[in-house]
């Protein structure tokens, strides 16, 4: 799996790219928990860019829970963009559609995070 | 190996409602309109085209499954409240000859004993029951539900003759002419699941066991103790996102996580178990239906069925 890291507007977009499964979870976990921690701190939102992922496993999805809950707890926004089919199915099935916000496309996604509540 | 589910359902015992039961009827009559159910084999066979949860029901006792193999003696996993009719079963067949039951328990929480205080044959001189399990509080538990005031027959009073054998992980037993291994789940006060092997087939029973996704040394050995199993029996009370989140160490797994762990090991058959009792059939079915597909959409080279279970489900290995 392959990180990339940019901005767009206010918010930070970060893109992972391949499986996300036990193997490479870790990495995902080592860089979105801290740029989560980073956004709260300064206001900024952040998105996952999912166009290029292929799949994610429940240790994925772990690592995307304790995303959310630190997004919750330093009051900072967090968003999923550009789920593939496959992956898609797997947010329905594991109910992870109702953990984190959702959006077809990142444009969308950080206009979500970055509106004001 | 035979495998039978006498109770399926997970934490208490659920019945079905005059309501439910009223709703599927509604349902199965508003689809009928235009068929020809004219006859009971006509009716039955427009019956299959409907969905599962329209003309069953996963059924409503807590944990109790049997093991027959030929040759082999009766195995009982668990003895949540199927086990009132599996013993019903049992002495059927036995047609009033003594009988042996081997008994294994995951755990003694409430919900996995409930059922012994009406297993008939434990009333009966004649029949041996030995119930084997890992916690050192196995025959205490068992005693202290039939104390007073809890209930009117003492354990002392069963006719009977009982056994409580404690079991060690990371050993293989010979038991009622199956293999044995058992291996300790996460559980609230631990729960331990059964490895069988017989005549080269392999079931796991795993029920209210928690994986947290953590620890790869830990999901490794999971992997390894299902390795080719022909059967996994498998805790999915919750979805995945509840699991990890807001019931989190409440002991118990996800659809998600058994179909990985299932693919990882070469599994052939994964059964969904242990039901969240707040659930109707049509959420049970929504269930199994996506796990299916999940199966489906995530698999390699080797296909995973994927069964829900229910009380009265049977499966030959």
């Amino acid at each position: 799996m392959e990180l990339t890291e940019r901005r767009a507007g206010s918010a930070v977009v970060l893109a992972p790219a391949g499986r996300i499964d036990m193997g490479t979870a870790d990495k995902l976990k080592e860089r979105l928990l801290p740029l989560v921690s980073e956004a709260g701190k300064s206001g900024h939102g952040v998105v996952l860019d999912f166009a290029a992922v292929d799949y994610i496993s429940s240790a994925g999805l772990r690592v995307l829970m304790l995303a959310a809950k630190d997004a919750r707890a330093a009051g900072g926004k967090i968003a999923v963009a550009a789920l593939q089919p496959l992956v898609n199915e797997i947010f329905q099935i594991s109910r992870f559609d109702k953990v984190l916000p959702c959006h077809a496309s990142v444009d969308e996604a950080v206009a979500a995070v970055e509106a004001k509540t | 190996m035979q495998v039978r589910f006498w109770g399926t359902r997970g934490s208490i015992p659920a019945a079905l409602t005059a309501r439910s039961v009223r709703e599927k009827l509604i349902a199965a009559l508003t689809h009928s309109s235009g068929q020809d159910v004219s006859t009971p084999e006509k009716a039955a066979a427009f019956a299959d085209t409907l969905p599962f949860a329209l003309t069953h029901t996963f059924g409503g006792n807590s944990s109790c499954v049997e093991l027959r193999s030929e040759g082999a003696g009766r195995v009982l996993l668990d003895m949540g409240s199927g086990a009132r009719p599996a013993a019903g079963d049992a002495l059927r067949e036995l047609k009033g000859k003594p009988g042996e039951f081997d008994v294994f328990m995951s755990h003694l929480h409430w919900d996995h004993i409930m059922g012994f205080p009406f297993f008939t044959p434990a009333y009966i001189p004649g029949h041996t029951i030995r119930i084997h399990g890992c916690h050192k509080e196995l025959e205490h538990a068992f005693r202290r539900q039939q104390d007073a005031p809890s209930f009117p027959v003492g354990f002392d009073m069963m006719g009977s003759k009982r056994e409580f054998v404690v079991l060690e992980t990371g050993r293989t037993y010979e038991i009622a002419g199956y293999r044995v291994t058992a291996k300790l789940q996460a559980h609230g006060g631990d729960s331990y699941g059964y490895r069988f092997e017989r005549d080269g087939k392999v079931l796991v029973y795993t029920t209210d066991s928690e994986h947290k996704l953590e620890n790869a040394e830990e999901t490794e050995g999971f992997i390894e103790f299902f390795r080719d199993a022909d059967l996994v029996i498998f805790d999915a009370m919750y979805s995945l996102a509840d699991a990890i989140s807001v019931k989190e160490d409440w002991g118990h797994s996800s659809n998600v996580v058994g179909v990985e762990l299932c693919q990882l090991a070469r599994v052939k058959h994964l059964v969904l178990f242990h039901h969240e009792p707040a659930y109707d059939d049509a959420t049970i079915e929504r269930v199994w239906r996506e796990t299916q597909r999940l199966e489906e959409i995530t698999r390699d080279e080797h296909p995973v069925k994927v069964t829900a279970a229910y009380d009265g489900l049977e499966v030959t290995l």
